[in-house]
């Protein structure tokens, strides 16, 4: 039995079907200059939060053989402004401060007294290519607890010889695989390639990684997050 | 299908005509909310990629492709990844909620492509491309078509699958594995949207040839004298 409709209700009913389209419209609101930045803000923030939320403390980045390495002159020399601020190394200091018990200065002896980390690990830049690296060092985690450092505290900072600086969240900070790097490819660290010490974190972002560590802050609060995230990029950004 | 099939009785000259209920809003609200994720997804990803035109690991590696700026959409790689990653989440909202709908429903039966379907492939192949004799029009959609929508929506979970990729390759590294690691993730990512968009080019061709009754009933759900019975 098939119903029946004139032809102005079936012109009514139709206009009525349209109009339950609107909610459409409201994607518009990303077409508004004013809104559209903190649109996006959110969207990325969400995005983080989603990051955070599936980040696995004990899932291990992949690792590789040897014979998968980049060799090391092919490993991209990457920074923001130079590529060898010229670090002193005789007198170069890692200075700790903020949610610690043994805040000041620690020298790279003592760093390299930790157990020592070897691991072959993909490093991902944001820009879409990646390469393979050999990378020893002390686990972050290790020097955390060096420090004493209060692992309940939310944040990791750093600053950088060449004023870069960067943040990291302390669930990456205690991942196993996550190092402060002072050697790649069996050699002491190059210039190019932070002398004499940078990070090396296998869940994260390429600009996550920071080259001439300067300064560590254990915090519950960022003033800044980054420098490319201060830019837009994504403040979590894990793998 | 055609659960809610009306006559239509036109006051002035008289005329009968029918008109059945084809896009539940639902439908329609994801078709057309997917349509604009799906553009700015392309248009974002396009920007993103040219950070690195290319594919594989960053051994000095030369550009594929110079794609214009003019065609792209973020202004520049941050911009682009706030787009993407935003918009991402739409694209998947609407996928999931087309999807669970069509399960749900049971609408899926009249347009996931099944082996049934192959051998009345080639008679609409014939038709659209070499001026063969139409197949009588038997349901909603044709083979032809059923297979251009099941294709897409396979497309649509793939882009996803190598996007979650590319985006956690360590979270997600198990999903690398059967698409061969991650460089083929991206490659396999940039293909699918090629793929994707052959798709929207022949869909709107179609949407054109079948004229202006069709394209409304994605607005308003009612077709106007559909070509296939109703009941």
């Amino acid at each position: 039995m098939m119903l029946r409709a004139d032809g102005r209700k079936f012109k009514s009913m139709n206009r009525r079907e349209l109009l339950k389209l609107t909610p459409i419209v409201a994607l518009g609101a990303f077409a508004i200059p004013k809104l559209q930045a903190p649109l996006l803000k959110a969207g990325l923030g969400f995005s983080d939060w989603v990051s955070a939320g599936i980040f696995r403390r004990g899932h291990l980045a992949p690792t590789f053989s040897d014979a998968e390495l980049t060799p090391f002159d092919k490993f991209p020399i990457n920074d923001y402004d130079v590529d060898d601020p010229g670090v002193d190394l005789d007198r170069w200091t890692l200075t700790i401060s903020g949610a610690v018990q043994k805040a000041g200065d620690y020298k790279l002896a003592q760093i390299q007294s930790l157990p020592k980390i070897t691991q072959n690990t993909r490093h991902v830049c944001v820009e879409g290519w990646d390469v393979v690296g050999n990378f020893s060092g002390a686990r972050l985690s290790d020097f955390l607890r060096l420090i004493g450092a209060d692992t309940s505290a939310r944040f990791i900072t750093v600053k950088c010889a060449d004023d870069y600086y960067e943040s990291l969240d302390m669930a990456t900070a205690l991942h196993p695989q996550t190092l402060l790097c002072y050697e790649m490819y069996g050699r002491t660290l190059t210039g190019q390639h932070g002398a004499p010490l940078r990070l090396t974190i296998p869940t994260k972002i390429g600009y996550k990684q920071a080259k001439w560590l300067t300064e560590m802050n254990v915090t519950n609060v960022l003033q800044q997050v980054g420098y490319w995230e201060d830019q837009g990029y994504s403040e979590f950004y894990g793998l | 299908m055609a659960s809610r099939a009306i006559e239509i009785n036109d006051a002035k000259t008289g005329e009968l005509s029918q008109a059945v209920y084809e896009h539940p809003l639902i439908v329609r609200l994801c078709h057309w909310i997917n349509t604009v994720a799906l553009f700015v997804l392309v248009g974002s990803g396009l920007q993103i990629f040219r950070a690195f035109p290319s594919f594989g690991a960053k051994i000095p590696q030369e550009d594929l492709i110079h794609w214009p700026k003019a065609l792209a959409i973020g202004g520049w790689l941050g911009g682009a990844l706030q787009w993407h990653l935003t918009f991402m989440w739409i694209y998947m909202a609407t996928g999931v909620v087309y999807l669970a709908y069509q399960l749900f429903s049971g609408n899926y039966k009249q347009v996931l492509f099944l082996p049934r379907d192959i051998p009345g492939v080639w008679p609409m192949v014939r038709h659209y491309f070499f001026f063969g004799a139409k197949p009588p029009v038997k349901q909603a959609y044709n083979p032809l078509q059923k297979h251009a929508y099941t294709s897409a929506i396979v497309l649509g979970v793939l882009s996803v699958l190598t996007g979650l990729v590319i985006w956690k390759p360590v979270q997600f590294s198990w999903l690398a594995c059967p698409m061969g690691g991650f460089h083929y993730a991206r490659l396999w990512h940039f293909i699918i949207m090629w793929a994707l968009l052959a798709f929207v080019f022949g869909h709107l061709v179609m949407v054109v040839l079948h004229g202006w009754n069709n394209f409304v009933s994605m607005l308003t759900g009612w077709k106007k004298d559909p070509e296939y019975p109703s009941e």
